[in-house]
């Protein structure tokens, strides 16, 4: 891969998230009637928080810091991981798929743990909550994966997700279109969006990912909110690649289909949860499981 | 010559114990001298396998031995010796763990004779992995065995203690008794003691494996067969915890590969059975480890999970064996082998740093522990490693080994036609829902018992472990780092084992360096450690001027939160305990609130082992009385018994 690539790549994984989360307050504002905050309010937001002090409870110790410096960690290097616009990822080997959802799962272990961390009732149960629903997204997650690797041919996501796609649409559509809506469940649940949580939620009985992360401010609750956004454009990036299987002529076209698919996403999410209340929570375990259900259909519908 | 090496290692190591018996009891003497032993012969046991590995060959030695079918055959080939490290490994670290953890001057009634049956266990272990002969295995198989069941029971004047090596002991002689009968099926197939490839046969064949199957799943702890333990391994003391779930375990897959290496062509149903035994183990172990609250016994459930892992990979291997797919057999193996491994090192991590936590606070109630990181900082960071590793999260070595059954998995997906491939695609999925589970399950352990405030005074009270525990807990968190960021140093160990064990493809594979991502596992590694470093780095700058420890968690509004108001072990677990509770059958004991002013109330729950409560329990209760008559034979009386032996003898000479 040359180094234009690699800055490209790097570039876009940088900057593009926290605008992902802009578009979808836009749309949802759009949708209530309001005008809404900039689209490059999440940006402000970040250095905002990156200027300010930090107060840390007496009952944390260092694992309540690791938290966030984890977080971000992972979902960057997940982001190396993943193809954008037909071009191989940074890095590319067999079973990076497996390495893409367990840094991911690193992540979540030092989220939950920061949580407890506090020794507040309310983020146990946020890491209580984010650890449950994490266990049923993962299934649907490598069901879907291995309808990818069955399809493609590859053990690699730079294969599974590369220049061949496109031509695996035609034979294998019902069972693609399966593990889109599959994966963008997962996309809501593993991001802590409508139906599963709602971040703008007031009220901290019923937040899942928000709840977890009271206790942090400032410079740390930054790492938090742009490793939140990372992690929506890792995994977001994935089900825009299948849904958008478009290389291009040239090196960059490719690259801005995957853009407008990206902001397109941001917008479904929006209109998702303009239209959408949240589940109660002990019904959200039910829709992981018909995800995984559906993963499942894509997978089966491939052994004609 | 190195066999000679390890057989001297096997001796000293298996009297290690007797000299202390010499000594004053209360004395420190005895200890030493018995540790001194073990680990001296441990280690020259360590440098044998070494040299084995290293030279590739090993010289065998075949003496007689005076017993029906005996003979005293020894050889090492790279899978004994991969055995024959972890083994002596854990057990010397455990051994030195011991010093402090069990010593004299705590436990004078029974230190010296744990550590008897402690270096016994490890000789048994070890003459077993070392036995080409049939009676030689099963000698060292029983005196494992046995050792292992006199040293869970060490504090015998507990009955819970004795209760659990009860259920163990029988548990462990319905072993044997397979054991014995698939011997003699292989005697038969073969018509030598030895280990040999039997002349095809499907018949017997699928008794001997489906016997082995029972016999080794039992010790290894296979679902429907693990139902001694996690009651052995949390009542045990920690040392010996570690090495029974560490290693002792591990014999029962050692058997398991050793009698699956025999069988060239394998039917596929064999691979299928016992990748889905894995599956069921993997899944429910680890929800059953959810729904626990004593930390040992939740460990212990680890342990089925872990197996569960390791038999998927076996399965994976026998599979691959059976359709001629090389990659799957050599992915599979390798992954189980490296597990096996892996879980030696975590697991007895686990139970060290768990086993220091019981020392400090003298409970094993993770709801009455608490903030024991800050007075415990070096066993929470041990415990955190070991947490890491077992939920397979790099850049620890638990990922490698998962990696490469995943590994396995997909490329049975990729490249298996008529639909076999559909059976990898489940099982990928479940390992990665057991992944999850894992993680929300350690999660737990550690944020309940480590983080937050201390529940009860003794977690108050705690303090860090002695040295040399953490100097045990060091060794092997730095192993599961090395192996974590270096896994290519055992890549040719994991080639040599493979060809050991499909010798007819010896050579036909591609070494497992080429085949498996180390390289990059290496470099994924060093990239988490560089970005932690650098993140870490730069919240540390950004936060300088935070004033730490003056504030009290915000807690929503409330000004001063206490230590019961803290989320506990069992309210983290309840929603995954509800989901799995069609399998869990969870025992809730929960009060109705009437009126305004409810009066006090106690809520309780406890899941019970379901196999080993309502199929094992009740199934030999009936036998039990079906057989009662028979108990008359018992007469307790020393002629009696020598007339019975008469009477036996006499019958088998007229009958020949």
């Amino acid at each position: 891969m040359s180094s234009v690539d690699l800055m490209a790549h790097g570039a876009l994984v940088l900057v593009l998230p926290p605008l992902l989360l802009g578009v979808i307050t836009k749309t949802k504002a759009a949708f209530a009637g309001r005008v809404g905050a900039p689209f490059l309010q999440p940006y402000h937001d970040l250095v905002k928080l990156l200027r300010k002090g930090s107060v840390f409870s007496r009952t944390t110790t260092w694992v309540f810091q690791a938290g966030p410096v984890v977080g971000l960690a992972t979902a960057f290097l997940a982001a190396l991981l993943i193809p954008i616009g037909g071009h191989p990822a940074p890095v590319s080997f067999e079973g990076d798929m497996v390495l893409f959802a367990y840094l991911l799962g690193l992540g979540r272990f030092f989220t939950v743990a920061a949580a407890l961390d506090t020794g507040s009732a309310f983020e146990g149960m946020g890491g209580a909550r984010e650890a449950t629903f994490s266990c049923l997204a993962e299934p649907a997650l490598f069901l879907g994966l291995a309808a990818l690797v069955r399809t493609s041919g590859s053990l690699s996501l730079t294969g599974m997700l590369g220049p061949s796609l496109a031509a695996t649409w035609p034979h294998a559509a019902a069972s693609l279109v399966a593990v889109i809506v599959s994966l963008l469940i997962v996309v809501l649940a593993e991001n802590s969006r409508i139906p599963f949580d709602d971040p703008n939620t007031h009220l901290e009985l019923t937040m899942v990912h928000e709840v977890m992360v009271l206790d942090h401010g400032g410079p740390a609750f930054g790492m938090i909110l742009y490793a939140a956004a990372m992690k929506l454009f890792v995994m977001g990036a994935v089900v825009v690649r299948i849904a958008l299987p478009y290389d291009g002529a040239d090196p960059w076209s490719g690259r801005a289909v995957f853009v407008g698919g990206m902001l397109l996403l941001a917008v479904v999410i929006g209109v998702v949860e303009s239209v959408m209340a949240r589940l109660r929570l002990l019904q959200v375990p039910s829709l992981l499981v018909a995800a995984c259900v559906l993963s499942a259909f894509g997978v089966v519908l491939l052994a004609r | 010559m190195t066999s000679w090496t390890i057989v001297a290692a096997v001796v000293l190591v298996g009297t290690s114990g007797l000299p202390g018996l010499f000594f004053r009891r209360e004395g420190a003497a005895g200890m030493f001298v018995a540790t001194a032993l073990l680990v001296v012969g441990s280690a020259c046991g360590i440098a044998g396998a070494l040299l084995a590995l290293a030279s590739g060959t090993s010289s065998a030695i075949d003496l007689p031995w005076n017993v029906p079918g005996g003979a005293f055959s020894v050889s090492i080939d790279t899978i004994s010796a991969m055995f024959l490290i972890q083994i002596f490994a854990v057990s010397a670290l455990g051994a030195l763990y011991g010093l402090e953890y069990w010593s004299q001057h705590d436990h004078p009634d029974n230190a010296c004779k744990l550590r008897v049956f402690y270096g016994l266990m490890t000789a048994g272990m070890a003459a077993l992995v070392l036995a080409r002969n049939f009676v030689l295995f099963l000698a060292g198989w029983e005196v494992m065995a046995l050792a292992a069941f006199l040293a869970v029971t060490t504090e015998d004047h507990l009955p819970a203690v004795r209760e659990v090596g009860y259920v163990y002991l029988v548990a462990t002689r319905l072993g044997t008794l397979c054991l014995f009968a698939m011997f003699a099926l292989l005697h038969a197939a073969t018509g030598t003691f030895e280990f040999v490839t039997p002349a095809s046969g499907a018949g017997l064949s699928t008794a001997i494996f489906l016997l082995a199957l029972v016999g080794f799943g039992l010790k290894a702890g296979i679902l429907p067969l693990h139902v001694w333990l996690p009651g052995a391994h949390a009542n045990a003391p920690s040392h010996v915890s570690a090495l029974m779930s560490g290693v002792l375990i591990k014999m029962g897959v050692y058997g398991l590969i050793r009698v699956c290496s025999l069988f060239p062509n394998p039917p596929l149903w064999w691979g299928a059975l016992v990748l889905s035994l894995g599956v069921t183990s993997g899944v429910l172990g680890v929800a059953f480890a959810i729904a626990q609250h004593d930390l040992k016994r939740l460990l212990a459930y680890h342990s089925v999970e872990n197996i569960g892992i390791i038999c998927m990979g076996l399965g994976l291997a026998l599979m691959g064996r059976a359709l001629g797919r090389v990659d799957m057999m050599a992915l599979g193996l390798a992954g189980a082998l490296l597990h096996v491994w892996n879980h030696g090192l975590f697991k007895a991590l686990l139970f060290l740093s768990a086993g220091s936590v019981l020392h400090a606070t003298g409970t094993r109630e993770i709801d009455r522990l608490g903030g024991l990181l800050k007075p415990m900082p070096w066993t929470g960071l041990a415990f955190l490693l070991g947490a890491v590793a077992i939920c397979g999260l790099p850049p620890l070595n638990g990922f490698v080994s998962e990696l490469l059954v995943y590994l396995g998995l997909f490329s049975m997906v990729a490249g298996s036609g008529d639909r076999i491939w559909l059976a990898g695609a489940g099982a990928a999925s479940a390992l990665a829902l057991v992944g999850g589970l894992a993680i929300a399950c350690f999660v737990k352990v550690f944020g309940i018992a480590f983080l937050g405030q201390a529940r009860s005074a003794s977690a108050r009270a705690a303090r860090e472990g002695g040295r040399l525990m953490l100097l045990a807990m060091a060794a092997l968190a730095a192993g599961c780092v090395v192996i974590g960021i270096a896994p290519s140093l055992v890549a040719p160990v994991l080639d040599g084992a493979v060809s050991a064990w499909a010798p007819e493809w010896a050579g036909a594979h591609a070494p497992l360096a080429h085949v498996a991502p180390f390289g990059a596992v290496t470099m994924g590694a060093m990239m988490v450690v560089a970005a932690l470093a650098i993140l870490a780095a730069v919240l540390r700058v950004r936060t300088r001027r935070a004033a730490p420890g003056t504030v009290g968690t915000w807690d929503c509004g409330y000004a001063d939160p206490g230590t019961t108001m803290q989320y506990s072990s069992s309210s983290f677990a309840e929603m995954l305990v509800r989901m799995f509770s069609w399998a869990l059958r969870p025992a809730e004991r929960s009060p109705t609130i009437r009126g305004v002013f409810p009066r006090r109330a106690s809520f309780h729950t406890d899941v019970p082992d379901v196999v080993l409560e309502r199929v094992a329990r009740p199934v030999a209760g009936s036998v039990g009385r079906v057989f009662r008559w028979l108990r008359w034979v018992q007469r307790g009386s020393i002629n009696m018994y020598l007339l019975y032996i008469l009477i036996t003898l006499v019958l088998l000479l007229l009958w020949r």
